[in-house]
């Protein structure tokens, strides 16, 4: 143990402990900028510099290491007039223009400026003679050079989180700047859209590309008839970024707001969740009998999940040899957006070419994935606008209401009904139980062997995790799996992707089924959920994501009453041509830069 | 590095088709390697001539009349500092101190060091590679 | 504070015997090399002025059986070019001082990192490695060195920038502690030391550290390599005692018409000639790595500021705030009190950010850029001004 004094208090800290920490158990709040606690320390931004007695030079509280007998002090003449500077310097290298920006009092620059850098500032300029980029080329986000301030830590993201670092630092010096791979746009690289770097950003360097303007549009059209699907994982984490805390469900007064923002039906995209889950659990069961009865030597094992547009780019560019692995189910949302304007339209009987289909994700990379030429299997664009939790927050504010107060309200019918295996799909593990519960059920004729129905060993925030199910008493038809082990795997984060994918290529991989989402802890903590993000936050809302799912009636998906309706008067069954035609999809091979 | 280093010695600067080559070797990302690349002066991202000239412009060989060199070589070789010939022979760019400064001013051409330069001797300099 | 005279002496550039020495050094304890060291006062002689000793005695205390020894060629500091006149004539001893330094911390594996520009001395390097090699491999040192080449970066002379640059990597100066003794090249304990440093202790063996101290001061032991250039009819290398005043060293070297001496660099002071009595060469006064750059009556201070402003604001790597964006404000801002765009006061607030980035910069570029522009600018205020 370490005892060392901050501001002439006493502390004692474990060895290995950061100035900054050993002052947080003080409850004394140093300022920081490139630090994030997902990440590692870089030490570079300098504001979170204090001075230790004896010491020449002022030291970086996120970066030096406690040692016995050190002597702190937080807000001496020389840190604050140093500090002072920092933010000054930091401020005349963007280009403030906070009263047109997304990240307005959301943004960690201005709370620095706020606290520490009011009144005239004396720096020059830099931004206006630069020849920055302002690359609006990825139809998710925005890469706004004019306002990065260099604290790396979307490249840290990239690197340690995601592990495809598509940007990294370039040049030196006053050239120094964020880049991708020989400054193409975005879009050209091997970004994934996943967003993570938008989570991070503490700027207006990396926002979401947004489309609330087209949605009032839409909404407000007379001609126009609109939808709207919610994701599981927005509804506990709305509220964050509309006065409530981190793990609270809202649900049902989003559904009230979204009605009182002038949506025409808002639904569930937990339905078409469900309805994954029948296409993908019988895909999966379909492969097996091929490989184990048929002995069909070319079909692809393991299966892995597609839902997450993410990890679909990521193994698009990096492993797309592994391209047939996947299942060819397409993500909730799109099957939600190809049904919209073909089993929807003809049930309320609308013009398919009058329907505006919107949904609310945690996601970036849901952005890219409607614009694929490939989605629009309705014969129209299947999902017209993708708004992240963010935005709909924005709306929410822009209308005036009151979300504290109003009241919860259901979802619409037709596709709004869902079980407590949707919802789960917005956590690390969920695909996978929610595919469980139901395969295992179709198989066996019995509910999985685990109380409550809580499938515990694929859940938590573990990077990678896996599982053996053994099936045993089977019913008839799939009597050829008597016995077999079903071995599974989880993962969450690229980084962790990339781990499996790694094991998978060369041999390693023993598993039938594997779900894979692109952000760490799944969807709740998608690159469109409220900012900051850190792993108790994370931890809330994956906690709410399960209790949502405890307290709902229907817990597995082939009991959904809305998904039981479509097969019988829509789709005829799982895997028939028509759902082929709507719900599934193919996938491209991508360059490797 | 030795391997960018080794890439910038055969072919005078690093292409797009290269950098990615290194990536996939390597397993490391595209953008990691032209990072690391763009930080280096030497380590050119962009096209450059054989004969790469290098003309220190640090305070030393700024006094000693760095900019007469740079005139001479302008008129020579038809071109601009930070520009390369249309026959892809020659690139002038200015540098920072070469370690040369007794014998100001001084410039590199490739990796060799030519110094005590006067208008008229660096003209004779440059007219010999040209005849290479 | 003594002042010694101004004198030349012959001792780093004296053909040896490498061999006599090396069987010398490997017949001593690491203990005992350690102490010659320290009883010797050599401090760093690439500018920093670090004592040598120490330095090899916290590597020697740690306990790891992979140890380096790294030197330091990547001399870059404007106005140095004594590193490359000894790589040209004495890499003998520049090979021979890293195996001593092994001996010392219990190293095997010394890497030279040589700075890009300096490649066209790699061919000749290579042969005398070869004869050192086998040299020491008679005598049973356990030691090899091998090149690992710079590619134009003056921020690759920082020590943990240029064990990054080794890595592969970009070369950024790390954070620290841990220091480089302790987590080094490869995370592994290491003795970064200049060229010079590693000369000298070779010499220091050779003759012993009685014969080194009685040269220099107390403070700055030994003799030293000065690079001298800028307006003066000797320019060159030249080895004097250290603890000369600037004075002495003008008489010796000016033109006659000498205004200011920058010593120790674009990161060093200038000194103007008021204060050329009074100024020492030496640890206890203006350090150096040993550039010396005379500028006479007809020389713009403000020429000379604006270049090494616009040298730092290249070569900075960009890191740490108050380097990179600090370097850009002050070299904008004496172009536009030049201009006369800002009022003269603004130079008071430059000297106040030149304070911020001393203390609050991540290393030793950031921190330095500040000596120059407040020496140059407290000394000639006019010319930058109008």
């Amino acid at each position: 143990m370490i005892n060392l004094l901050i501001n002439d208090q006493k502390v004692t800290v474990q060895a290995g402990t950061t100035v900054l920490a050993a002052a947080r158990k003080l409850k004394i709040n140093i300022p920081t900028l490139c630090n994030h606690d997902d990440l590692c320390v870089a030490g570079n931004c300098r504001v979170c510099i204090v001075e230790q007695k004896g010491a020449k030079t002022l030291i970086a509280s996120c970066a030096t290491p406690a040692s016995e007998g050190m002597d702190i002090h937080t807000n001496t003449l020389k840190v604050r007039n140093a500090r002072k500077h920092i933010v000054e310097l930091l401020l005349s290298e963007h280009r403030s223009d906070c009263t047109k920006c997304y990240k307005n009092q959301n943004c960690e620059l201005q709370s620095l400026a706020n606290d520490f850098a009011f009144g005239d500032h004396v720096f020059l300029d830099l931004v206006e003679d630069r020849k920055y980029i302002i690359d609006r080329s990825s139809p998710s986000f925005i890469k706004d050079d004019s306002k990065c301030i260099r604290c790396q830590r979307c490249v840290r993201t990239c690197s340690e989180l995601q592990y495809i670092s598509a940007i990294s630092v370039a040049n030196k010096g006053a050239h120094q700047k964020i880049s991708s791979f020989h400054d193409r746009p975005m879009s050209q690289v091997v970004c994934t859209n996943c967003g993570q770097c938008v989570n991070r950003c503490p700027t207006g360097a990396l926002v979401e590309k947004t489309y609330i303007d087209q949605v009032w549009d839409a909404i407000y059209d007379p001609e126009k008839h609109v939808v709207v699907q919610t994701a599981p994982a927005v509804r506990v984490a709305l509220g964050e970024d509309l006065g409530y805390d981190p793990g609270e469900k809202v649900t049902g007064k989003m559904v009230n707001a979204l009605r009182q923002l002038g949506f025409n039906s808002v639904l569930d995209t937990d339905f078409s969740a469900d309805l994954t889950i029948m296409e993908e659990g019988t895909e999966l069961l379909v492969r097996l009998k091929k490989a184990l009865v048929d002995g069909d030597k070319k079909i692809s094992l393991p299966m892995f999940t597609s839902c997450s547009p993410g990890w679909i780019k990521f193994i698009e560019h990096k492993y797309p040899e592994f391209l047939p692995n996947l299942s060819t189910c397409k993500s909730p949302q799109q099957m939600f957006g190809a049904l919209a304007k073909t089993f929807y339209a003809r049930k309320r009987n609308i013009d398919p070419s009058k329907i505006v289909s919107v949904s609310i994700m945690p996601c970036t990379a849901k952005k890219f994935e409607a614009d694929r030429p490939e989605m629009r299997a309705s014969g129209f664009k299947d999902v017209d606008f993708v708004l992240t939790t963010r935005e709909l927050a924005v709306m929410i504010k822009q209308a005036g209401i009151d979300f504290r107060n109003i009241e919860e309200a259901g979802y619409d019918s037709i596709m709004g009904d869902s079980t407590g295996a949707g919802v789960i799909f917005g956590a690390t593990g969920g695909v996978m139980e929610a595919a469980l519960r139901t395969a295992y059920e179709i198989v066996t004729g019995r509910e999985v062997p685990f109380e409550n129905l809580n499938i515990t060993p694929v859940r938590g925030m573990d990077g990678v995790k896996e599982t053996t199910i053994k099936i045993e008493g089977c019913v008839e038809a799939w009597k050829f799996l008597e016995g077999a082990e079903l071995k599974v795997a989880i993962a969450h984060g690229l980084v962790n992707a990339n781990k499996i994918m790694k094991m998978v290529r060369e041999g390693k991989a023993p598993y039938h089924f594997i779900e894979i989402m692109a952000c760490p802890g799944g969807c709740i903590g998608g690159g469109g959920q409220p900012i900051p993000t850190n792993l108790q936050i994370r931890q809330k809302r994956m906690k709410a994501i399960y209790s949502e799912d405890e307290h709902m009636v229907l817990r597995k998906s082939h009991e959904n009453p809305d998904v039981i309706a479509i097969y019988k008067e829509f789709l005829d069954q799982p895997n028939s041509h028509k759902s082929h035609q709507l719900l599934h999809t193919h996938y491209v091979e991508r360059d490797n830069f | 590095m030795p391997i960018l280093q080794e890439i910038v010695q055969k072919h005078n600067y690093l292409t797009d088709e290269a950098m990615v080559e290194v990536a996939r070797e390597l397993d490391i990302s595209a953008a990691e390697v032209y990072g690391t690349a763009s930080f280096y002066t030497f380590l050119d991202t962009q096209v450059k001539g054989k004969y790469v000239i290098r003309v220190c412009k640090t305070i030393t060989c700024s006094m000693k009349g760095k900019s007469d060199i740079i005139h001479t070589l302008e008129e020579l070789l038809k071109i601009k500092v930070g520009e390369t010939t249309t026959d892809r022979r020659f690139s002038l760019i200015e540098t920072n101190c070469i370690g040369w400064c007794h014998k100001a001013p001084a410039i590199l051409i490739n990796e060799l060091p030519y110094t005590e330069l006067t208008p008229g001797k660096v003209s004779e300099i440059i007219k010999e590679y040209m005849h290479k | 504070m003594e002042i010694k005279g101004l004198n030349k002496v012959d001792l780093i550039f004296e053909k040896i015997d490498s061999k006599e020495v090396m069987i010398k050094a490997f017949n001593m304890t690491s203990a005992e090399i350690i102490q010659s060291m320290l009883d010797s006062g050599l401090k760093g002689r690439g500018g920093a002025g670090f004592p040598t000793g120490l330095k090899w005695k916290y590597a020697a205390a740690e306990k790891s059986p992979e140890k380096y020894i790294v030197c330091n060629a990547d001399e870059g500091e404007p106005g140095t070019f004594k590193d490359r006149e000894l790589l040209d004539r004495v890499s003998n001893k520049v090979h021979g001082g890293m195996a001593i330094a092994g001996k010392a911390i219990g190293a095997k594996k010394g890497i030279v990192y040589l700075r890009g520009e300096y490649r066209y001395l790699l061919p000749k390097l290579m042969i005398e490695l070869d004869s050192f090699h086998k040299m020491i491999k008679e005598i049973g040192f356990d030691f090899s060195v091998e090149y690992c080449m710079g590619s134009g970066a003056y921020i690759c002379g920082e020590e943990s920038a240029l064990f990054e640059s080794i890595e592969g990597k970009r070369g950024e100066p790390r954070n620290k502690p841990p220091y480089p003794t302790t987590s080094g090249v490869f995370a592994k304990p290491t003795s970064i030391n200049n060229v010079e440093t590693l000369v000298t202790a070779m010499m220091i063996i050779q003759h012993g550290a009685k014969d080194f101290i009685q040269y220099g001061t107390k403070d700055s032991r030994g003799s030293k390599v000065f690079s001298v250039s800028g307006d003066t009819p000797t320019p060159g290398i030249f080895e004097l005692e250290l603890g000369m005043s600037v004075q002495q060293f003008v008489n010796e070297f000016g033109d006659g018409d000498t205004k200011a001496v920058q010593v120790g660099g674009a990161s060093g002071f200038c000194v103007p000639r008021k204060k050329f009595a009074e100024t020492i060469i030496g640890f206890e006064g203006v350090p150096t790595g040993g550039s010396m750059k005379l500028f006479n009556s007809t020389r713009s201070m403000y020429n000379v500021l604006h270049n090494y402003l616009d040298f730092f604001t290249e070569e900075s790597c960009g890191q740490c705030t108050p380097c990179r964006v600090g370097c850009q404000q002050l070299l904008k801002g004496v172009e536009k009190v030049k201009k006369g765009e800002a009022k003269s006061t603004y130079l008071n607030e430059l000297m106040k950010l030149a304070d911020s980035m001393k203390i609050a910069a991540k290393c030793g570029l950031g921190q330095s850029v500040g000596n120059a522009f407040k020496s140059i600018v407290g000394n000639f205020k006019e010319e930058i001004i109008y």
